[in-house]
């Protein structure tokens, strides 16, 4: 019986109707579609994008030249330069990101002493050249203070559970 | 005498087929963007947006954007094969419709054997394929073509049969005749497997979903159209998506009745929309079902495409030739 069940489901053409039936629902369902250019998904605080410079509130910049992001950096990404300035405090002359190497790994975000340097929000920084991608100090706090209120408004949501 | 006699008729003749072949080739940019957002619905995408409200642009988009491409014949090919082929499946599929009725006596040539003119036109689509593998000189577009040649030889034996069993019940080659015949409701109720069989060989003939292993994109990355770029291709696009067409237009003639209100309800409401809307509208159903088939179904393996045409659909169609002709001889139901 079980052999004239199945002979008669092929011959009727029920699984294939069955099939049709589904995608025939589907075709109604509501559409999943994110429209890209402009419409945009949610990020997470912790999101790992473009990297950034940051300042302190009265201009002066955070970063103390520790090079513990260029030690920890496993893509040797991270260049940076560094001699005392005339104040007598130590700040860097060279900070330089390839961004071609960097993996996105936050580790220099995490051994930032001073949150200096942090990978913001921004995702979308394609270039039409290779060398546009190399970054300096100038474009790195440049981009601090572009993206800041945001970086800021981040780290607060991250840090209770750090 | 020159002018009533040769030129004139000439003129006529041409603005005929340009009214045919303009709407068709419009008809066919419409079903890539039809086929493309119905696809998308059913994968709860949207398909073509950005170009033009709802993406409504985007087939004359793709259309330029081929247009404006380098044509690039492969040094080791046949040249002028390679030209000729896409050409030819073009052609073929235009061609066809110089038989199709789209109203009672709205046909560019009323011949009296119309479906053998149409199942011949049909037959030759395979040349273009076959030349395009050949003379490519390429393995992957030559496998396509040596699959191609073969699925569609045996899927039109299926076809011929089931074109038989039609012209049994309506005693005509001719195309008009075979929509205005009458049909017993006996008849017409077992005539419903051979529509089915009739539909999945018209998928197989025209190389789509399910049975599209000439094109197998994922096994022999585009078949007989590997080598193929520019305006090359957009004709083998063409060709095909004519060629749907064309094959819904037969389906409809052969088993939904052309132009004629469905169900043949001759009745007031229905019968004051024009033939060729009916008509229109009933190749859209089938081209739906052309879509709707290639969202469901996955590709068939190549012995399961041989088995079902030789096991399967020979055999059945065959005794269906024998028992409608049967019954036809039994119930004195012959047509005259």
């Amino acid at each position: 019986m079980a052999f004239m069940d199945r002979a008669v489901r092929r011959v009727l053409l029920g699984e294939i109707a069955q099939g049709l039936a589904l995608t025939f629902q589907y075709m109604f369902r509501p559409k999943v579609t994110l429209n890209y250019p402009y419409e945009k998904g949610p990020l997470s605080p912790r999101f790992r994008g473009e990297h950034a410079l940051r300042r302190y509130p009265n201009g002066e910049e955070r970063c103390i030249a520790c090079k513990l992001c260029e030690a920890i950096c496993p893509a040797q990404a991270t260049t940076i330069e560094a001699e005392p300035r005339e104040d007598g405090s130590r700040r860097t002359t060279r900070y330089d990101i390839d961004m071609t190497k960097c993996i996105y790994c936050g580790f220099c975000e995490e051994a930032c002493p001073v949150d200096a340097i942090v990978e913001g929000p921004n995702f979308e920084f394609a270039t039409e050249t290779r060398e546009e991608l190399f970054y300096n100090k100038e474009k790195l706090l440049a981009n601090g203070d572009r993206w800041e209120a945001q970086i800021a408004a981040n780290i607060a949501a991250d840090a209770p559970y750090r | 005498m020159l002018w009533t006699d040769y030129a004139w008729p000439t003129i006529v003749i041409v603005l005929q087929i340009m009214a045919i072949i303009v709407p068709l080739l419009v008809a066919v940019a419409y079903l890539t963007y039809a086929e493309r957002k119905v696809m998308g619905a059913m994968q709860m995408r949207q398909g073509p947006m950005t170009v033009g409200p709802f993406g409504l642009l985007q087939p004359l988009a793709d259309g330029l954007k081929l247009l404006t491409k380098e044509t690039i014949i492969p040094s080791g090919s046949s040249r002028l094969v390679f030209v000729l082929a896409p050409m030819m499946t073009f052609f073929l599929s235009l061609v066809a419709w110089a038989v199709i009725p789209f109203d009672d006596g709205m046909v560019l040539a009323d011949i009296n054997v119309g479906v053998l003119y149409l199942f011949a036109i049909s037959s030759l689509g395979v040349y273009g394929i076959i030349m395009a593998g050949w003379a490519s000189n390429s393995k992957y577009a030559f496998l396509g073509a040596l699959r191609s040649a073969a699925q569609m030889v045996s899927y039109e034996v299926s076809i011929g049969l089931v074109m038989i069993t039609v012209l049994l019940v309506v005693g005509s080659l001719n195309l008009t005749d075979v929509v205005t015949a009458e049909r017993p409701l006996l008849i017409q109720i077992l005539l419903l497997p051979m529509l089915v069989i009739f539909f999945v060989s018209t998928l197989a003939e025209t190389n789509r979903h399910p049975f599209d292993l000439p094109e197998g994109e994922s096994e022999i990355t585009g078949g007989f159209m590997v080598e193929y770029s520019s305006m090359t291709y957009a004709l083998f696009f063409l060709g095909e998506y004519a060629n749907m067409i064309l094959m819904s237009a037969m389906t409809t003639i052969l088993f939904l009745g052309g132009w004629l209100p469905p169900f043949g309800l001759d009745i007031p409401p229905l019968n004051w929309i024009p033939g060729p809307i009916w008509f229109a509208a009933k190749i859209a159903l089938c081209l739906f079902v052309f879509i709707w088939v290639r969202a469901t179904l996955p590709r068939f393996r190549y012995d399961q495409l041989m088995r079902l045409g030789w096991k399967v659909f020979l055999p059945i169609s065959l005794l269906w030739v024998v028992l409608i002709s049967g019954l036809l001889v039994a119930f004195d139901w012959l047509p005259a």
